[in-house]
């Protein structure tokens, strides 16, 4: 090793990190399979310290959990379904660089007047009737839970993101409200089976997962292919562009606003009409933030996220199953799939960016 | 001659991605001279000149200072070197005064005796004959006074070495003489001097030797007196290049477009807009010269209806039907619904003129998407013309589905104003649209230009440079701090009379932009 080498060692950086110009989609792809791989193996070794389970019987367990039985499978297929559908009511927003936070209270409201629906109009006309009210109603509910947030945006520029949460808990506070009057001395509202719509198949699970394929490929074409798509595009990527080329901005929030929070009130009727046949506070589960992440992950596209729903219903359900059977702590479920995605987002660093290490004596040192 | 050499790179080279921002460069700097570095954009100048002051790191090569090889990889590295570099956006805490941010960053034990510092900074301004208060707040200061400090901070620092980033770009033509002598007269103190710039006659008039720099390469290296502007823009461009404007005499002139008295505040209540008065006719090209910030932009964006204005009147001559229409207060979309075909290149091309993740055919359609009653876009004829644009105005892009922001920057700026143009406007204005561009992507605009003039449309196009300014245009506005200072003939004008109309504002007209 000569002086100058030394010299090199000793200061320049091990590595120094430059970003990709392209990327071709198989090795995308290959990065992110690597990654899924590693956070398993990752949480085999955690789970075979914690639990002293033979890893490869824990992650059969999951898939067990997942696709054990045909009512299973039918299982995973709806809950995908439901949580595919409020993320592709989140996405036209997210396009449009709205952060919209308030999915789980969109839904909510939308089940809140669904249950309500049931409870005061359920006798007064036929089925049919009431099924058809009760999507209507509740899917304008969700719509203006939507609409309120973006006109606050368009006329006096307010945050979204925490305007969208603070609705989250207004819509919870109505439920516990509605409960509180009209439920029994627990607090919870007896279920109304009598009003549900009829059972296709062996269940529920058939017309949401049927509903939903459909208005996925809506929202595909709709985003991809209509007026209104690309001009939620062009608000999205830069509001100058859009005013500059003569786009009402505010027209455009709003609108793209009522769609997601209206799209978020159906899937609140699914969940009630198809499902539940009552409400709690509890009845969007959270969905309405994991469906955050399944829209980011799937890169804002309908068919991407299809796959995104997909892999976060397959962890939930397979984590739980193996939580059960191995009596394992609850939290474990949420650790593996916490674990999981970070492994998943993490990898996008290097998609985007490549490590050049050092190179000793190597490259223009002569 | 004996010289000794300050600053060396061997072999340097610089990726992004697959692509070669530099390629095994070699340069020398000697010990008290200008080195003037030339070449068109996207040639690697500024890359190059980051690598020595510590922003990048090679991928490959050396530099050597004072012939010993070092490692630099941040910007205190390059001041132990006694490298500074003076970038092309200043970086200055606006409230702070000009001492504070000269020693912002100098870890010194105990406290700052600001007394002291004063007389430092006092001391290296009178050496070199910088005009500089230490007490003055940066916020207080024109752009030429932030340069001076952004120039002393370094010398504080006790560079030996300076590196200035394009620093004329934003001054006036006296006071780019002015720091023409201060560099003179640091350069016979001993300092070395690395000048980037790709203005022929500043190399020219300043420069010992010239480094020409082309597709990230070095060329060669020059001595300044025993070249010429044609060998420097042959070895610049790889070959030998006509580069004149052919200005017609202007035909059928006639009013088109009427501006009286415009006023506008912005929302801090600064008056960007005083009393503005001109007349834009077709068939002629207005040229419109300030130092940037004066408010063109403010008023081109006043005539698109993206600006608000207070008051005046912005009237524009229908062609058509002979009918006038009042502009004022009209959003874009109500502007073009009137049937006024108006054309707009901004200054901001990414940010305002086009989508940079979207491909050129999406970006083509931005003006056109809404014909039609379908609820569905048409994405047909916008290909068509994505297609025609790329084949007509020699667009370079793998395909017409590659996203704006991968293409370089002339190239970005021929899908603008290409789309710009096939909208057949009537009235033309363009912000600085060729900043960024190459000299062949330059006059291929400039030509662009004069086509529409010749077409009968009321062109207005705010420019930086102030020959080409005089080169191309039929008459020259200038601007200063809002206020028309004076509209000129550009055939007979010359090039001190606007510099001093671009300084020439009352200050007590309520122009707090001092």
């Amino acid at each position: 090793m000569n002086k100058q080498e030394r010299i090199k060692k000793n200061t320049e950086p091990l590595f120094h990190i430059t970003k990709r110009s392209n990327i071709s989609f198989g090795r995308a792809m290959l990065i992110r399979g690597l990654a899924i791989l590693l956070s398993v193996v990752f949480m085999s070794v955690v789970m075979f310290l914690l639990a002293k389970e033979n890893p490869v019987t824990l992650l059969k367990s999951m898939f067990d959990g997942a696709f054990g039985t045909p009512l299973r499978i039918w299982i995973l297929f709806s809950d995908t379904a439901i949580l595919l559908g409020i993320s592709l009511a989140l996405t036209p927003a997210f396009k449009m660089k709205f952060w919209n936070c308030g999915g789980e209270g969109q839904v909510m409201v939308g089940s809140l007047t669904a249950a309500a629906m049931m409870l005061f109009v359920g006798d007064k006309v036929s089925l049919p009737v009431l099924i058809l009210l009760t999507a209507v109603f509740s899917t304008v509910a969700g719509g203006i839970w939507g609409l309120i947030p973006s006109v606050f945006k368009a006329k006096w520029n307010t945050n979204e993101t925490l305007f969208t949460l603070m609705m989250n808990y207004i819509a919870i506070q109505l439920v516990t409200y509605f409960l509180k009057v009209f439920g029994n001395a627990q607090g919870n509202l007896e279920p109304m089976p009598r009003f549900a719509i009829p059972k296709m198949f062996n269940g529920s699970y058939f017309l949401n997962i049927v509903l939903i394929l459909v208005i996925c490929i809506i929202m595909y074409v709709y985003l991809r292919s209509s007026k209104q798509g690309y001009e939620i595009a062009v608000v999205g990527e830069s509001e100058k562009t859009a005013k500059y080329i003569g786009i009402n901005v505010s027209k455009v929030i709003i609108r793209t606003m009522i769609i997601s929070g209206a799209l978020c009130g159906l899937i609140g009727f699914l969940l009630v009409a198809n499902g539940s046949c009552s409400v709690t506070t509890t009845i969007a589960g959270g969905q309405g933030f994991t469906a955050i992440l399944v829209s980011w992950l799937g890169k804002f596209n309908p068919l991407y996220m299809i796959l995104t729903s997909f892999l976060v219903i397959f962890l939930q359900r397979g984590t739980s199953f193996m939580g059960e059977i191995y009596r394992l702590d609850t939290s474990m479920a949420d650790i593996f799939i916490g674990v999981v995605l970070l492994f998943i987002i993490g990898c996008e660093f290097f998609i985007n960016y490549k490590i050049n290490f050092r190179k000793f004596g190597k490259g223009g040192t002569k | 001659m004996n010289t000794t050499v300050a600053l060396e790179l061997k072999n340097i080279s610089k990726r992004f991605g697959d692509k070669y921002a530099n390629k095994n460069v070699d340069l020398t700097l000697n010990k008290g001279e200008i080195l003037a570095i030339l070449g068109e954009n996207g040639s690697g100048k500024t890359s190059m000149v980051n690598m020595i002051a510590g922003i990048y790191y090679p991928d490959e090569g050396e530099i050597f200072v004072d012939g010993k090889p070092v490692v630099i990889t941040s910007p205190k590295d390059a001041f132990k070197y006694k490298i500074g570099m003076i970038h092309q956006h200043f970086k200055l805490v606006d409230v702070f005064s000009a001492s504070e941010n000269i020693v912002l960053g100098i870890k010194e034990k105990g406290r700052f005796k600001m007394a002291q510092v004063d007389r430092k900074v006092a001391e290296i301004t009178q050496r070199y004959g910088f005009q500089l208060d230490p007490k003055k707040k940066i916020h207080e200061m024109s752009v030429s006074e932030k340069q001076t400090v952004e120039i002393v901070k370094v010398l504080y620092r006790g560079a030996d070495i300076l590196i200035l980033d394009e620093p004329t770009a934003v001054l006036t033509p006296q006071e780019i003489e002015k720091l023409f002598d201060i560099l003179r007269r640091m350069r016979d103190d001993g300092k070395s001097i690395i000048i980037i710039t790709h203005k022929m006659n500043e190399v020219l008039s300043l420069s010992d030797r010239v480094a020409v720099m082309r597709r990230g390469e070095h060329i060669a290296t020059v001595e300044t007196a025993q070249t010429n502007e044609n060998e420097l823009t042959e070895m610049m461009m790889g070959e030998k290049v006509e580069l004149n404007i052919e200005r017609t005499e202007p035909k059928n002139v006639k009013d088109r477009l009427v501006v009286e008295n415009i006023c506008s505040k912005n929302s801090d209540g600064i008056t960007v807009l005083d009393n503005i008065s001109f007349t834009a006719r077709a068939g002629e090209i207005l040229g419109v010269a300030g130092i940037a910030g004066s408010g063109q932009r403010e008023l081109l964006e006043a005539i698109a209806g993206l600006y608000h204005i207070d008051d005046g009147k912005i009237v524009y001559h229908n062609p058509e039907n002979d009918e006038e229409e009042n502009l004022r207060d009209k959003t874009p979309l109500q502007i073009s619904q009137l049937g006024v075909r108006l054309s707009f290149v901004p200054e901001d091309r990414l940010g305002m003129g086009l989508v940079g993740n979207m491909d050129i055919v999406d970006n083509v359609m931005l003006r056109s998407y809404k014909r039609g009653k379908s609820m569905f876009l048409d994405r047909k004829n916008p290909h068509d013309l994505a297609m025609e644009l790329i084949e007509e105005l020699h667009i370079l892009t793998p395909d017409e589905h590659t996203p704006v922001r991968r293409l370089s920057g002339g190239n970005i700026q021929k899908v603008l104003v290409g789309r710009e143009i096939s909208a057949a406007p009537s009235v033309f204005m363009a912000a600085y649209p060729v900043r960024g561009l190459d000299v062949n992507a330059s006059y291929s605009i400039y030509n662009l230009l004069n086509r529409q003039k010749e077409l009968g449309v009321a062109v207005i196009f705010v420019g930086e440079d102030l020959d080409v300014l005089l080169e191309l245009c039929d008459r020259i506005m200038v601007i200063a701090s809002g206020q028309v200072t004076g509209i000129v003939d550009a055939r007979s004008a010359t090039k001190e009379e606007i510099g001093l109309l671009m300084t020439a504002h009352n200050t007590q007209g309520g122009s707090s932009n001092e």
